[in-house]
C-alpha cells in the first residue's frame, strides 16, 4: 500500500505491480474481454504506455518509447495515485473522475475505449487498493 | 404464506401533465403525514425502500414513492414517438405537483435526492405554501459539471454500463457491496436517453442561482443533507446554496454518498430520523394550536 506522501518512485513501482494483479482478477479480465488497446496510464510526469489484450496487460513500458502511439491517456498526480489506492480514499480523491473534477488528473484523447470500459478502468487501477479492509 | 412480504404496496395511478395523462407507478407504506420520496435522475423509485418498509416511521408518515414518467415501471405517455426525452423545471414541478393533487394529499412533506433535491428548491421557491416541510439530499442550486453527458446514450457505447460506471464514482467506499450492486442496477436498467435526459434539467434548464433567496423557511422548513463522498453535489454546493436562504438547516453525512437512502439504508437512517422526528413534532405543535 501506498502512502499519500510516498515519491513518485515507488508509486511508478506500484504501478508496475498491476498487470500481475490484473492476471489474478479474472472476472474484472472477462469485463474487459473485447479491450485491445493502446494507452498512457500512471503519475503525470511519467507515465507507462500500456497495452491491453483482450482484458489483459500483456506489456507495461515507462514512456517515453519512442513514436509509440496511444488512443487515450489517464494521468494523475503522486498524491492522487496514493490516496487514490488508501483502503478508504477520503472524499473527492476516491475516483477517476473525482480526481479529475479536482485538477489532479488529466485525460486526454480518443476517450471511447476509457468510456465503453469505464468501470474496468475505474476497477484495473484500483488495483493496488487494499481490499476488504475499509475501515467501517 | 411462509415468505416474507414486505409492507409497501404499489398501483397505479393516472396523472395528467401538461394536458396529457400519464400512467405512474407508486409505492407507499405507512399512515399519517403524507412523505413523498423523489429518485435521482436515471434510477427509480426502488431507491426508497429501505425507507418505505421502515417500521418506526410508517407509523407516523405514509411514505410514498413513485417512478417520474420514462422511469422504472412509468412508461412513456402515449404520445411519445421516440422524440429526445428531456426533463424540464417547469415540466418536473408540474409532475410532482399532479401526482399529489391526483392522491389528494393533504399539505405533503416531500424529499428528493439529487435532481429531485433540485427540484425541492424549486417547490421551496414557489409552492412553499403548499407543503409541510421540503427536505433536499445532495441538493444544490447549481453544480459544476464534471462530465459530457453526450456519453450517456450514442448507439457505440452501452448506455446501462456508462451511466452506471460514472455514477459508481459517486457511492462512498464504505457503502455495503450488496447496496452499491443495487443502486448501480437501476442504471443499468434504464431506458436509453433518460438519464441524459434529466440532467437537462440539472445541467442546463434548472440553474436556480440567484433564486434561492426568496426561500421562506418560516412558510414551510428546508432540510438540506448532503454526503461527504458526493463529488457531483458537494457539500459545499450545498453550504453554498444554504447560505442564501435564511434558516435553512444543513447537515453532511459522513461515509455517504450522492445515494444516501439506497447506498448505506442503515448509515442514512441516523441523519435522516431526527429530521423526520423534528417533522412530527412540528406536525404536532401544528395541529394542537389549530386546536386552540
Amino acid at each position: 500500500m501506498s502512502s499519500p506522501d510516498e515519491p513518485d518512485a515507488d508509486i511508478a513501482g506500484t504501478f508496475a505491480g498491476i498487470p500481475s494483479l490484473l492476471d489474478r482478477a479474472p472476472a474484472l479480465i472477462a469485463r474487459g474481454r473485447m479491450l485491445d488497446c493502446e494507452c498512457l496510464l500512471g503519475p503525470l510526469d511519467h507515465p507507462f504506455h500500456v497495452s491491453i489484450r483482450e482484458g489483459r496487460i500483456v506489456d507495461l513500458t515507462p514512456a517515453p518509447v519512442l513514436m509509440r502511439s496511444w488512443r487515450f491517456s489517464y494521468r494523475a498526480t503522486a498524491v492522487a495515485w496514493a490516496e487514490y489506492w488508501q483502503p478508504a480514499p477520503r472524499p473527492g480523491w476516491h475516483d477517476l473522475l473525482a480526481l479529475t473534477k479536482r485538477k489532479q488528473a488529466t485525460l486526454e484523447g480518443d476517450l471511447h475505449p476509457f468510456m465503453t470500459h469505464l468501470q474496468y478502468f475505474k476497477d484495473v487501477l484500483a488495483l493496488p487498493r487494499p481490499r476488504g479492509q475499509v475501515p467501517a | 404464506m411462509t415468505g416474507h412480504v414486505e409492507p409497501m404496496v404499489g398501483r397505479y395511478v393516472h396523472v395528467e401533465i401538461s394536458g396529457e395523462m400519464h400512467r405512474i407507478y407508486f409505492e407507499e407504506n405507512g399512515q399519517g403525514i403524507p412523505l413523498v420520496c423523489l429518485h435521482t435522475a436515471g434510477s427509480d423509485g426502488r431507491q426508497w425502500r429501505h425507507l418505505l418498509a421502515d417500521a418506526e416511521f410508517s407509523k407516523a408518515f405514509r411514505i410514498i414513492a413513485f417512478d417520474l414518467p420514462w422511469h422504472g415501471k412509468s412508461n412513456p405517455p402515449a404520445s411519445w414517438g421516440g422524440e429526445e426525452y428531456r426533463l424540464t423545471t417547469a415540466r418536473y414541478t408540474e409532475t410532482v405537483l399532479a401526482f399529489c393533487g391526483a392522491l389528494a394529499l393533504p399539505k405533503p412533506v416531500v424529499m428528493g435526492c439529487s435532481i429531485g433535491g433540485r427540484i425541492v428548491l424549486n417547490l421551496a421557491i414557489d409552492h412553499a405554501a403548499e407543503f409541510r416541510a421540503l427536505i433536499g439530499l445532495e441538493a444544490a442550486d447549481f453544480q459544476a459539471p464534471w462530465y459530457d453527458t453526450s456519453w450517456l446514450n450514442r448507439p457505440d457505447v452501452h448506455g446501462g454500463e456508462v451511466c452506471a460506471a460514472l455514477v459508481s464514482g459517486l457511492i462512498a467506499p464504505q457503502s455495503p457491496e450488496v447496496s452499491r450492486n443495487e443502486t448501480l442496477w437501476a442504471y443499468k436498467q434504464g431506458g436509453p436517453g433518460v438519464f441524459k435526459g434529466d440532467l437537462y434539467f440539472y445541467r442546463v434548464d434548472g440553474d436556480l442561482r440567484g433564486r434561492t433567496d426568496r426561500i421562506d423557511t418560516k412558510v414551510c422548513p428546508l432540510y438540506l443533507l448532503t454526503g461527504e463522498y458526493d463529488f457531483s453535489c458537494t457539500p459545499d454546493d450545498t453550504r453554498r446554496t444554504a447560505a442564501e436562504i435564511s434558516g435553512a438547516s444543513v447537515t453532511v453525512m459522513e461515509q455517504l454518498g450522492h445515494f444516501p437512502m439506497s447506498e448505506n439504508p442503515e448509515q442514512f437512517r441516523r441523519y435522516i430520523a431526527p429530521v423526520l422526528r423534528d417533522i412530527i413534532k412540528q406536525s404536532a405543535h401544528t395541529k394542537q394550536g389549530e386546536h386552540v
